[in-house]
């Protein structure tokens, strides 16, 4: 850590670090891991413990403040290791935007988490084995795809669920995710990649790994909404985001998913693209946790350079005027129950959909308010976890039951399963919705 | 292209919603743009307007009296009483039965969780039964694992405050939690859900619990006051049905940080920001400028970094300059947004609207800079920052009354008294001229700054768009 950004205690002038005196200094260098920065902006007015939704229905769990600077005053003592509570922490990050002092939370919390798992947790418990193999989707995921109606039907029996719960400490009562029959990147393949070419306008599309194995429909979408406003897409190499493996402290297999993404995300702004992402958690990874936690080469301009699929179109396009004179047929996409995802909510992005939603004609998109939806991520698939999770969407379950609407709205592949889960309804991404409406009178070929 | 609306307002707490809420009347296309959650989470919930004048004479009964005489630089002299009055009409508007007050004009005293008595304009309906001013006879019930509310300290306090009431304080164990430092969400939470808790070897919902522990300790109160952590999104439902089985009226005592009160003051606006059609883009801070005339920015941010802090440099013309467009860091990217009226309601020295630092890197240098970090505002303040403080804690602060000097339409103005912007209005604690703390004044200057920028925004929206 000590390599990675200082985070600084505001935004204002005259903050920049120089040489001359760091309170940092008075501490021994640290070598690699460090709870330290941003420690002492601490001023414990515990607002960040009213944001924690695990806190608020676990009487266990101790909450963020104490995950983060009272965690390292603690391991100030010579007999204090990494309490083992942060582990219970889901990492939907709301404490980061609670705290009125900048105390970099969630960059503790995955610092903790990262020393937790090195140090402490034995790499032959199946806890260990459970959380490497739910953070590494993006490694099984392709056996699964390679057969995926085999892969979804023995995921689906009972056995393999019982299985899963007993052996691996996975929950049975979740669904887990249907493989696509065609991956994302096997359709780009077969239909040849980029269908416009254009030097001034070219995107390189973060996918993750969801988009590409589970709803490649999404990722089609994003590609036609883009080429339809004359967009080049690249889809450069990409490993997982790395979202899951910060939530379970497996930090080294989230550095080597990061250097392999910055390097092939910096190869393409070199050819004059931007980077887009569709999944709110992994656009959160890039613009913000790789900068906080590694500093290869170009990672600060791959964050700068990082954007929202639809806040891009936003501020490059008018995209306000095409969606106004935009509609949706049918009744397919009419009313939404839409959850905004808390790596969407911290990113300033939750009104974003309901505000651009609004403007096409026939469709509504209800908020269903400000809650978590508890899954986060593999948070919610680990057996001990099922129940909190649950407990922490009822509220957004109700919200949702009680919208004018049958059906669900989010951009993160895991609060859709949740969502899914939870209420029984069909789940659908924004991009989806502006494919639809904006892509009408095009050839029904681009977005399928 | 920019994310482009007609009004903008910086800032999510009372004064940057009222002033979007007031611009949303007069202007079409508004937003707010909030970074941290707003220090609305540590608020008392409670409405001041004035409870004691600059020179420290009170409990003011009918702050209305003081404000003519409040000196000129003050916020209030700037917008004047009539806005006072009418921001308080919007607020009671957009509170409706949530809170209580607005039948007077005179303040209303609320019991602290300190023990004192505060006076307050405006008050949340959860407190109402508590009024120092009724004279019935109260319980306080405090909890073991909340130690910000000690009940028997808080009650004999009030009583050497002399209220015209018995007052009695008990701490019992609260049904459900076991963590000495539990979230007071956690407390809300089990109430409102009414979750189920054992107890006593059977399981019963947390309601009746509670209310099964408190009726062994009420004697012949006819009210008792408990902690502001009577539920949050159903707090009324949660406070009737305590209420309804004690068979005493029930009342919150407002509390320090966090403060449900203030979260739910917080909800209360934003979902009249919703109802009004304001854009919320939340979680995400507005870092920097760039003005009609520079292509490039002379941004705050450059301009104190080679300075050191020190005055921007003066416009060509008195008239100030032009905002284009603001940038927003979202998370490392930076987003333009536009508008063609723009609000800073980004709060004081506790909300980091307005910032302090050494002006000189040296650590023995006794000279400091204050200044407002967007648009660099000038900051009235003096050089020494040992001129900054007094000794006696409870003094006159200087440091209290640092925020922004503007005109009569709360347009900020540079040292030489011309405006530092034709389309900047600012709002709330970013003012400078008033200590809320001494005076208790926060949340009135907030209501009616933010009702009279917001105002004033829209309405000059609508005749641009007109001429």
């Amino acid at each position: 850590m000590s390599d990675a950004e200082q985070p600084t205690d505001d935004h204002g002038p005259g903050t920049e670090s120089d040489d001359e005196f760091e309170p940092i200094q008075v501490f021994p260098e640290a070598e690699d891991m460090d709870l330290r920065p941003g420690a002492d902006n601490c001023y414990k007015c515990s607002t960040c413990d009213t944001n924690c939704p695990v806190a608020e229905v676990d009487d266990e769990f101790p909450g963020p403040k104490f995950q983060g600077p009272e965690q390292w005053r603690l391991k100030r003592q010579e007999d204090q290791d990494i309490d083992d509570s942060v582990m219970k922490c889901s990492n939907c990050m709301r404490c980061d935007s609670a705290c009125p002092s900048e105390v970099p939370l969630s960059q503790m919390h995955n610092t903790a988490r990262g020393e937790y798992v090195e140090e402490n947790m034995s790499k032959l418990s199946r806890e260990y084995w459970r959380n490497r193999m739910l953070a590494n989707y993006r490694t099984l995921a392709p056996l699964g795809a390679m057969f995926p109606r085999t892969a979804n039907f023995v995921t689906g029996l009972s056995v393999t669920k019982w299985l899963g719960e007993k052996v691996m400490g996975i929950t049975s009562e979740r669904e887990l995710p249907e493989f696509a029959t065609e991956t994302f990147r096997e359709w780009w393949t077969k239909r040849g990649g980029a269908q416009v070419e254009n030097p001034d306008k070219r995107i390189a599309y973060f996918h993750g790994c969801y988009a590409n194995y589970n709803t490649p429909e999404v990722a089609k979408a994003l590609v036609g909404v883009y080429e339809h406003f004359g967009y080049e897409v690249m889809v450069p190499d990409q490993s997982c985001s790395g979202t899951p493996m910060f939530a379970n402290g497996m930090l080294e297999d989230a550095r080597r998913a990061a250097e392999t993404n910055v390097s092939e995300l910096a190869a393409a702004i070199d050819e004059g693209a931007d980077i887009i992402a569709s999944c709110s958690s992994c656009s959160m990874s890039i613009r913000q946790e790789y900068p906080e936690l590694f500093d290869f080469e170009g990672t600060e301009d791959v964050a700068s350079n990082t954007w929202d699929a639809v806040e891009y179109l936003r501020v490059h396009e008018d995209l306000e005027a095409a969606l106004a004179d935009a509609a949706v047929d049918g009744d397919r996409f009419e009313d939404f129950a839409y959850h905004a995802p808390c790596h969407a909510r911290n990113q300033g992005l939750d009104g974003q959909t309901v505000e651009l939603l609004e403007l096409i004609d026939g469709v509504d998109a209800h908020d269903v308010g400000d809650s978590c939806s508890g899954i986060s991520g593999t948070y919610g698939w680990k057996e001990e976890n099922y129940e909190t999770s649950m407990k922490i969407g009822e509220e957004m379950f109700e919200h949702m039951e009680h919208a004018d609407a049958e059906q669900g709205l989010t951009e993160c592949p895991t609060c859709s399963m949740q969502m899914g889960h939870g209420t029984g309804y069909e789940i659908t991404h924004t991009l989806e919705v502006l494919a639809a409406a904006l892509l009408e009178s095009d050839a029904p070929s681009s977005a399928d | 292209m920019a994310i482009e609306d007609d009004v903008l307002v910086i800032g999510g707490g009372i004064a940057g919603s009222m002033a979007a809420l007031s611009a949303a009347e007069h202007a079409d296309r508004v937003r707010l743009v909030t970074y941290k959650q707003s220090t609305l989470r540590s608020a008392s919930g409670l409405i001041d307007v004035l409870g004691y004048t600059p020179d420290g004479t009170g409990p003011l009964a009918d702050p209305f009296d003081a404000l003519e005489e409040l000196p000129d630089s003050h916020p209030y002299q700037r917008v004047g009483t009539d806005a006072v009055r009418e921001a308080l009409d919007l607020f009671d508007d957009i509170a409706g039965d949530a809170y209580a007050g607005g039948h007077t004009e005179t303040n209303a005293l609320v019991p602290t969780h300190g023990g004192t008595v505060k006076p307050t304009a405006r008050y949340p309906a959860a407190t109402a039964a508590g009024l120092a001013s009724d004279d019935r006879d109260t319980l306080l019930v405090g909890f073991e694992t909340l130690p910000d509310f000690d009940a028997p300290l808080a009650a004999a306090h009030l009583e050497a405050a002399g209220v015209p009431f018995d007052t009695r304080g008990v701490t019992v164990s609260f049904p459900g939690i076991e963590r000495d430092d539990a979230k007071v969400t956690r407390y809300a939470h089990l109430l409102e859900r009414n979750e189920s808790i054992s107890m006593g070897g059977s399981t019963t919902g947390a309601r009746e619990a509670l209310v099964s522990i408190v009726d062994a300790h009420l004697e012949d109160e006819s009210r008792v006051g408990f902690p502001a952590i009577l539920g949050d999104e159903h707090a009324d439902e949660v406070r009737a049905s305590l209420a309804d089985a004690l068979g005493v009226d029930v009342f919150e005592v407002p509390m320090g940080p966090p403060s449900l009160p203030g979260m739910r003051l917080e909800d209360l606006l934003y979902d009249a920001l919703g109802d009004a059609g304001v854009r919320v883009t939340s979680g995400v801070p507005v870092i920097d400028y760039e003005t009609a005339n520079s292509a490039t920015s002379e941004t705050a941010s450059d301009a104190v970094a080679a300075d050191g802090g020190s005055d921007r440099e003066t416009p060509d013309d008195g008239d100030g300059e032009r905002i284009d467009r603001v940038i927003v860091d979202r998370n490392g990217t930076m987003i333009p947004h536009h508008a063609e009226q723009y609000v800073l309601a980004t709060g004081g020295l506790i909300g980091k609207g307005v910032r302090s630092e050494r002006a000189d890197e040296s650590e023995t240098d006794a000279t400091g800079v204050v200044f407002e970090p967007i648009f660099d505002c000038h900051v009235p303040h003096a050089t020494d920052r040992y001129d900054w403080f007094v000794e006696d804690a409870f003094g006159e602060q200087p440091f209290a009354r640092f925020g922004l000097e503007t005109d009569q339409e709360l347009r900020p103005l540079q040292a030489d008294g011309t405006l530092e912007f034709v389309n900047l209005r600012a709002a709330g604690a970013v003012l400078g001229g008033y200590d809320f703390a001494a005076e208790k004044s926060g949340a009135g200057v907030s209501l009616a700054t933010g009702y009279v920028a917001g105002k004033q925004a829209g309405t000059q929206v609508g005749e641009e768009a007109g001429k």
